[in-house]
């Protein structure tokens, strides 16, 4: 298992060396991975459909509660399999739909990282490692959508889709720790067998909030909707990939896991029946008003995202079978309908629905995949969109009290929209004659028409026997969102009931609307007159606030004047210390500990003072110079005198090297110049002598304190024991804490890459010039 | 410089202070010393022979561009840490040749580590001061 979660990561490194040769020859091998990963996750299908949930463990930082703990169930086989499935086609579409372009190796790269996080995500049993591929799929997801990357447009779409999912990941985490903090354990099984232990918490509702921001963020849910759309610009194949199987419907995925552990509440379904229906009535009317084929897929895939949510809110037992349906009816003919708009966009060069037409008379089997997918996505008896709009319909039905009229109105709306919407994507291309211009158009290659025929052809086999795969896979996933106490087996035929009639009646409108409305571009924009109010702008604007206000700190703060920042951390140093020590009890200095001054101490440090009156009166830099390092030289006598021979010799050779630093620095300088004026000397003046004070006041209180002894008394016992050193300082810097020194030095490594790059660099240029 | 006493001094100091750097780095164990000080100590040698003879002479006799030995340093210190993991042990188990080795002493994985360190100084020290000086020329 955990082989299988990480194949795609290991194939996605694989392609840093092996790039050109994969991009030039074997882009179609890349499609064995995901193949034989559905493989392998059918072979679990036997299993999981006797109802037993595979578990699997590996530790990786147990002392944080951090483990690789998979747990294979219904809901998770589902998923994988239309991770790996999807993923499959996909695979073996782009190899064909981006022939030859230069960057293919990247592309899989990128899909296979992507696929390995979305497998991991769904697999995850334990949270902090699900919201680790939970970010992964956020970053992979980022690089597939600002896939063609000298596109301006492209990359901030990518960069909002990021900013959008990734904030909402970061408050997903937060409330992850806090359900795993509250509950004592991090694994979601666990959690589910103690569900009441976090619902009767008094932090329930802001566990919610924040897991609620992280999947609607990553959902598309109203308000967090519009970076979907955006994410459009990318090509076709990752837009088919991500929107109809995988990204977009892990926040459903999340939701789905969490309802055992967190649902049930009011606040819980209130929540994502408000949300949930908001935005599929919202987003199925506004795919109406599209003209881009891919406009149109995305608001659809919203309203889609929309009903899951909702279905889960309803929460009953028929609503979440209904949901599981609703995942494979949904990624199966939405899937289908991106590859062939991808298809109809590579051969005739536009996507635009008010110019499309005819394409049945060049493009027969992709016409009657097109048609079976739209049928299904408008739920046409005989195929498996039926069986998902039935049971819509059952679960709005059967919901309590006045709910019922409500819940059932807003499902049969977005419905008939979505039958609309489906219509446009999947039919109008292919209906009525073939426009001149497309007189040319051919069929392409068979790995680009095969995928899109073949999920429309398992939605109606799926239509056909829904019985069987209903028993085969999703009531095993519907057992694992709740306990089923009695399950229906799914049916075609459910005798003339209400449901049927509700079906017939949007079937009726849905295509009455088709009939008399004709997408145009008038329409179109005059929706965008309300763009200014859209979720969007106000998002727009709030990003172009957070830079201005990153440029105006930038500016303030980090103005590049070494002697303001050096100001600044004296004077906030200053500030922080002398708080902490108003706020003391009381100052305790006792004067009784500190050793009699000796002569020698006081002729140095009559020097020190001498050496410092002289830096700070020069006119000359290199007496300034020497006379700091006169301070410095001072200061290493003092070390001498306290028997710190090795702290002396070190800052006897630094003060030294320092020395010749600033001596070779100060020939670049300009010639001496007093900038500061008398004011700014007594501020300086004033500051130091109170940080000096300070520091002093500390020092004094050190000693006064009671000396703890536990660690160099460890030391000073163990350093020749252990470590077979008599110099304790030289012991604890190779030894004890050699992993501290080794930082250091690669630090010091860093700083000497940094100046050398800085000059070097700086020497090209005056150069070239 | 034109100094001839400099320059003649320094051609003296040169070896020796090289000398004496090496006696602190190994000293460092038992006694006031240790690879960092022993770096500055000879990176001190170099910057003196290059303020008498000029740095592109200093460089001449190095033969190697002294940013050389930060990568050296860093390998050598970061294969004593992982050294003991060979053997099973966990990383940074100082290990110990039983005899000392006349004139050096005792030879650990610790003393690898200090001349790793020591290396990286001088290679760090080094690659700042020359290339600020000829930055300037």
């Amino acid at each position: 298992m955990l082989i299988a979660v990480l194949a795609g990561l290991i194939v996605s490194i694989l392609f840093i060396p092996f790039g050109k040769f994969f991009r030039q020859q074997a882009a179609i091998a890349v499609s064995l991975l995901p193949i034989s990963l559905f493989l392998y996750f059918l072979s679990y299908i036997p299993v999981i459909r006797s109802g037993l949930p595979v578990s699997f463990h590996y530790p990786w930082v147990p002392s944080m509660g951090i483990n690789l703990d998979f747990h294979l169930d219904g809901l998770a086989l589902l998923f994988s399999l239309l991770i790996t499935g999807i993923g499959s086609l996909v695979f073996l579409y782009a190899s064909s739909y981006l022939k030859g372009h230069p960057y293919l190796d990247r592309f899989y790269a990128y899909l296979s990282l992507f696929m390995a996080s979305m497998l991991g995500l769904v697999l995850s049993d334990n949270i902090l490692l699900l919201f680790i591929f939970w970010e992964l799929t956020s970053i992979s997801s980022f690089f597939l959508i600002g896939f063609n990357n000298d596109d301006p447009v492209s990359r901030k779409s990518a960069l909002i889709a990021l900013a959008v999912t990734g904030g909402g990941g970061l408050l997903l985490m937060a409330g992850l720790i806090l359900m795993g903090h509250l509950s004592g354990s991090y694994s979601i099984q666990e959690m589910a067998d103690n569900a009441e232990r976090l619902k009767n918490h008094a932090l329930y509702g802001l566990i919610l909030l924040l897991v609620f921001a992280g999947a609607f963020t990553k959902s598309a849910q109203f308000p967090f909707h519009f970076w979907l759309p955006g994410a459009m610009k990318a090509p076709t194949p990752i837009s088919a990939y991500l929107h109809s199987a995988t990204m977009v419907k892990a926040g459903v995925y999340l939701l789905a896991r969490f309802s055992p552990v967190l649902g049930g509440s009011d606040y819980w379904q209130y929540t994502l029946l408000i949300v949930g229906g908001v935005t599929m009535l919202y987003s199925a009317f506004h795919s109406i008003f599209r003209t881009d084929l891919k406009g149109i897929l995305a608001y659809s895939t919203i309203a889609a995202l929309g009903i899951l949510v909702f279905l889960i809110g309803i929460g009953t037992p028929e609503s979440l079978v209904a949901a599981s349906v609703f995942i494979l009816v949904h990624a199966l003919y939405k899937a289908s309908l991106f590859l062939t708009t991808g298809i109809i966009d590579h051969e005739t060069g536009t996507r635009d629905v008010t110019k499309l037409a005819g394409l049945r008379h060049v493009m027969l089997p992709l016409a009657i995949g097109g048609l079976l997918a739209a049928l299904s996505s408008a739920g046409l008896p005989l195929t498996f969109g039926f069986i998902g709009k039935d049971l819509i319909y059952e679960a709005t039905l059967h919901s309590p009290g006045i709910l019922r009229f409500v819940l059932t109105a807003v499902a049969v709306l977005t419905n008939i929209f979505l039958l609309y919407a489906g219509f446009l994507a999947g039919i109008k291309p292919f209906a009525g004659s073939l426009p001149q211009q497309f007189k040319g158009v051919h069929l392409p290659h068979g790995l680009l028409w095969i995928p899109p025929v073949l999920l429309s052809l398992l939605g109606v086999l799926f239509g056909c026997f829904p019985a069987w795969i209903g028993e085969v896979l999703l009531h095993p996933a519907a057992q694992s969102m709740t306990r089923l106490t009695t399950v229906a087996p799914l049916k075609i035929w459910h005798g003339f009931n209400l449901v049927l009639l509700l079906s017939g009646v949007t079937l009726a409108l849905g295509a009455l609307l088709y009939w008399v409305r004709k997408p145009s571009e008038q329409r179109l924009s005059a929706l965008t007159r309300f763009n200014a109010l859209s979720p969007e702008q106000l998002f727009r604007r709030l990003y172009r606030s957070i830079i201005k206000l990153s440029v105006w700190y930038t500016n303030t703060m980090h103005n590049g004047y070494l002697r303001v920042y050096l100001l600044r951390i004296v004077v906030f140093a200053i500030l922080l210390l002398a708080f902490r020590l108003l706020t003391a009890d009381g100052i305790v200095i006792d004067l009784g500990t500190v050793s009699p001054v000796s002569i020698y101490e006081l002729v140095v440090g009559a020097i020190l003072v001498g050496g410092l009156y002289l830096s700070v009166t020069t006119s000359s830099r290199l007496t300034a110079v020497a006379a700091t390092s006169v301070v410095g030289y001072c200061i290493c006598l003092m070390f001498v005198f306290y028997s710190a021979p090795d702290l002396a010799m070190t800052q006897f050779t630094i003060d030294t090297l320092t020395v010749v630093l600033f001596v070779l620095v100060l020939f670049r300088l300009p010639p001496f110049l007093n900038f500061a004026n008398n004011s700014v000397k007594i501020r300086d003046g004033i500051i130091a002598t109170l940080f000096g004070c300070i520091i002093s006041l500390i020092g004094l209180l050190v000693l006064s304190e009671p000396i703890r002894t536990e660690v160099s008394n460890y030391y000073g016992d163990n350093a020749y024991v252990l470590a077979k050193g008599k110099n304790v300082v030289n012991v604890i810097l190779v030894d004890f804490r050699g992993f501290d020194t080794m930082f250091e030095i690669v630090v010091l490594s860093i700083a000497a890459i940094g100046v050398y790059s800085l000059l070097k660099l700086r020497l090209r240029a005056t150069e070239k010039e | 410089m034109k100094s001839t006493i400099l320059k003649t001094a320094t051609s003296y100091l040169l070896p020796i202070l090289l000398l004496f750097s090496v006696f602190i780095l190994l000293r460092g164990h038992y006694h006031p010393g240790g690879g960092f000080v022993g770096g500055l100590i000879a990176s001190i040698a170099f910057v003196l022979h290059g303020f008498t003879y000029g740095t592109e002479n200093t460089l001449k006799l190095m033969r190697y561009h002294p940013a050389v030995l930060i990568p050296a340093g860093l390998a050598l210190a970061t294969l004593s840490m992982f050294a003991p993991v060979l053997l099973g042990l966990p990383v940074m188990t100082g290990l110990w040749i039983d005899e000392p080795i006349p004139v050096i002493g005792m030879v650990g994985s610790a003393l690898f580590f200090d001349l790793g360190v020591y290396l990286v100084v001088i290679g760090v020290v080094l690659t700042i001061l020359f290339t600020i000086t000829q930055y300037n020329e």
